[in-house]
């Protein structure tokens, strides 16, 4: 994943609560082998509604999007933040967000910023006529209205993102790690099942 | 280890941590990794391009469950039928490479021990107390109904499994969830699970790890715990837990995967300490009172609009918050729905029992029971029945159940996730309304357009013979 820092630019003010990742990418689009050109049916139903910001000019190619709580709900399919990114959403604020969408948004190096609702009701108002910055540094969300707030971030997550950490590398590094574990745990829990398919 | 009292998942958590680093962040070490069709190929991909390969691929088991057609798979030489729909046929030629490849375990589309992963995982003995458990998909949580540590993952994580056997988590908050008491008549694990998530909300759960305690649940059967803990994570968390007891012991007992001889009786030794101690504290505890659940049916878009079918389909002015307000008047725009309307008073047009939720012998029997000399209304264009695994169509075929069902009116299928979320040809149509035993009534989950009603086997069979939502109290006795 590649290293990020700072977010800035337009945000759809979406607003809504319980985003669920059947809206975000219906099933019938998860029949690929890849993970590229998801973008064109990210939202679809969302998109297709009359006055909606997402198909709104004003928010064109916005790197953010403001959600209501639990954003992300439901089904596990990364397909869903590969939907976004592709469609050029780089970060999320939302008073709230499903465990597994977090960590498939990070895993990504989507950034998920969680605030609490009057914030999050604060930019969605700002958001409709200004540009928002999201910086990972400071862990603020600052716009050209003197806005200025602080999230928290799970501290692993925030130096993975700011480096581009390659997990799988990162891991591999405690290779010896695991394989003591395995050597104590393996007779212990009855490890391997008797596969006779 | 300090002797501080811990939870069931505090124990499961503390045996799997393999490296802690200073942040709290934990490399967990993960006992088994189930691989199906949708959620896997891109993570085969990426080991390919790095050049790695699958650590335990003794850990790993593989089958194919969402794409997969419910209608006859085999030609008459015995050779599977080609899948119509090229995007799916695709898929699943993916993963039968990526196994061969890889040398995963696979439990191919014409075995009789195919079926959905979270019927197969449990009904092989694959699933274990005490073992973590994941799979790339949010229902994993089901497998915690035997005491694993069972959650679902994205496509990043699966490849991080398959690569390292292991993942980076931080330790979840613990909820309690304590039921007492006796369920009453017609009101089945379902009704039960709707009914706590319609309290805690769809987003109740985050953050938590759920351990399900009282009396209730110590009487329920596995398939009934399966049921409770599959739905977890539409309470919004990751993981449900069950303490595993002496139906767990008797329901994994000579299971194919399951520990045999001094093994089984070692496994059997330590599986009786998963308990949460004397003492231990939850950060969250809700209780509930079995005799107040009704049998429930959903009535909007999320799975907290949740009502007793006895009710009516609510009010948005009636929430109190304006959000809720909101999104009510959407679902039910939807849904196609008035407020006020008795529940009763909604027919539907297709029925579908099946899904990782409600596809166990179980299931067939409760639905069979309400369908005995039956008929399916005239109303309904299609009513379907899923079984959860080729093992479980082979035994309601043994107890004459498919003959109840085909004498009812409803196609008997071969098992696979089907219309719970029309990734294959089984689908609602849109504007229509189906009666489902599956999991999320989400916008356009059953087939764009779909309008999807959440309740019991019992209760969907009951919507069949009356065409409309109905209480199946009035249809038993």
């Amino acid at each position: 994943m590649t290293a990020v820092t700072i977010v800035e630019g337009r945000a759809y003010p979406l607003g809504r609560q319980n985003i669920d990742t059947d809206i975000i990418i219906p099933a019938r689009h998860l029949k690929t082998v890849s993970r590229e050109g998801l973008g064109r049916f990210a939202f679809e139903t969302i998109r297709a509604e009359a006055g909606n910001v997402l198909e709104d000019p004003t928010y064109a190619g916005a790197p953010i999007l403001i959600a209501g709580d639990n954003f992300g709900c439901g089904s596990s399919r990364e397909h869903a933040v590969w939907a976004m990114m592709d469609f050029g959403i780089k970060a999320v604020i939302a008073p709230g967000f499903s465990d597994i969408f977090a960590s498939n948004a990070f895993k990504n190096g989507i950034m998920t910023i969680t605030l609490p609702q009057e914030a999050v009701n604060r930019l969605v108002e700002v958001a409709r006529d200004h540009p928002i910055t999201i910086d990972l540094e400071t862990m603020t969300v600052t716009s050209p209205l003197q806005d200025r707030l602080d999230f928290a971030m799970d501290p692993f997550r925030r130096a993975c993102l700011l480096a581009g950490q390659d997990e799988i590398a990162l891991t591999l590094a405690s290779e010896s790690a695991i394989a003591a574990y395995e050597m104590r745990s393996d007779q212990l829990r009855c490890k391997s099942p008797r596969f006779g398919l | 280890m300090s002797n501080r009292p811990r939870t069931l998942y505090e124990k499961i958590w503390d045996e799997h941590v393999v490296v802690q680093r200073e942040d709290g962040t934990c490399l967990l070490y993960i006992d088994r990794h189930l691989v199906h069709e949708v959620t896997s190929p891109q993570a085969f991909e990426g080991l390919r391009i790095a050049g790695r390969k699958v650590r335990r691929p003794d850990l790993t088991l593989a089958t194919p469950d969402h794409n997969l057609p419910t209608t006859r798979r085999a030609g008459t030489d015995g050779k599977r039928l080609p899948i119509a729909e090229p995007q799916s046929a695709a898929q699943l030629a993916a993963l039968e490479r990526n196994v061969v490849a890889f040398g995963v375990p696979y439990i191919d589309a014409l075995a009789a021990a195919q079926g959905i992963v979270h019927v197969v995982g449990p009904e092989q003995g694959f699933t274990l107390p005490g073992t973590t458990l994941v799979c790339g998909d949010s229902h994993t949580a089901a497998h915690g109904a035997l005491g694993a540590l069972a959650f679902g993952i994205g496509t990043s994580e699966v490849e991080h499994v398959l690569a390292t056997q292991t993942l980076w988590l931080r330790p979840s908050k613990t909820l309690e969830i304590r039921v007492d008491g006796v369920l009453g008549f017609g009101v089945a694990p379902k009704d039960l699970i709707l009914h706590i998530i319609g309290r805690i909300g769809t987003a109740g759960g985050i953050g938590h790890v759920i351990e399900y305690r009282g009396s209730t649940f110590a009487e329920m059967s596995i398939e009934g715990r399966l049921t409770v803990a599959n739905m977890s994570i539409e309470g919004g968390a990751r993981s449900g837990l069950f303490a595993p007891d002496e139906k767990t012991f008797d329901y994994l007992r000579g299971r194919p995967m399951a520990p045999t001889g001094e093994d089984w009786e070692a496994a059997v030794a330590r599986w009786r300490e998963l308990t949460t101690d004397e003492g231990a504290e939850f950060d969250r505890s809700v209780q509930f009172d079995a005799s107040e659940v009704a049998p429930s049916v959903t009535w909007g878009t999320s799975p907290e609009d949740v009502v007793p079918v006895t009710g009516a389909i609510p009010d948005p002015d009636s929430f109190a918050d304006p959000a809720k307000r909101a999104a009510a008047r959407k679902a039910l725009d939807y849904m196609g729905l008035a407020p006020g309307t008795a529940l009763q008073d909604v027919p539907v047009s297709h029925v579908f029992i099946g899904s990782c939720t409600n596809s166990r012998i179980e299931d067939l029997r409760a639905a069979a029971a309400v369908l005995r000399a039956r008929k399916v209304h005239d109303g309904i264009r299609q009513a379907l029945v899923v079984p959860g695994s080729g093992l479980v169509k082979r035994q309601a075929e043994a107890e004459g159940l498919d003959r109840i069902f085909i004498e009812a009116g409803f196609e008997w299928r071969e098992p696979g996730c089907s219309m719970c979320l029309a990734m294959n040809p089984d689908k609602v149509p849109a504007g229509e309304r189906c009666a489902s035993t599956s999991n999320r009534n989400f916008v356009g989950r059953q087939g764009p357009g779909a309008r999807t009603h959440l309740l019991s086997p019992a209760m969907a069979a009951a919507a069949a013979v009356r065409g409309r939502l109905t209480d199946v109290r009035e249809l038993v006795e």
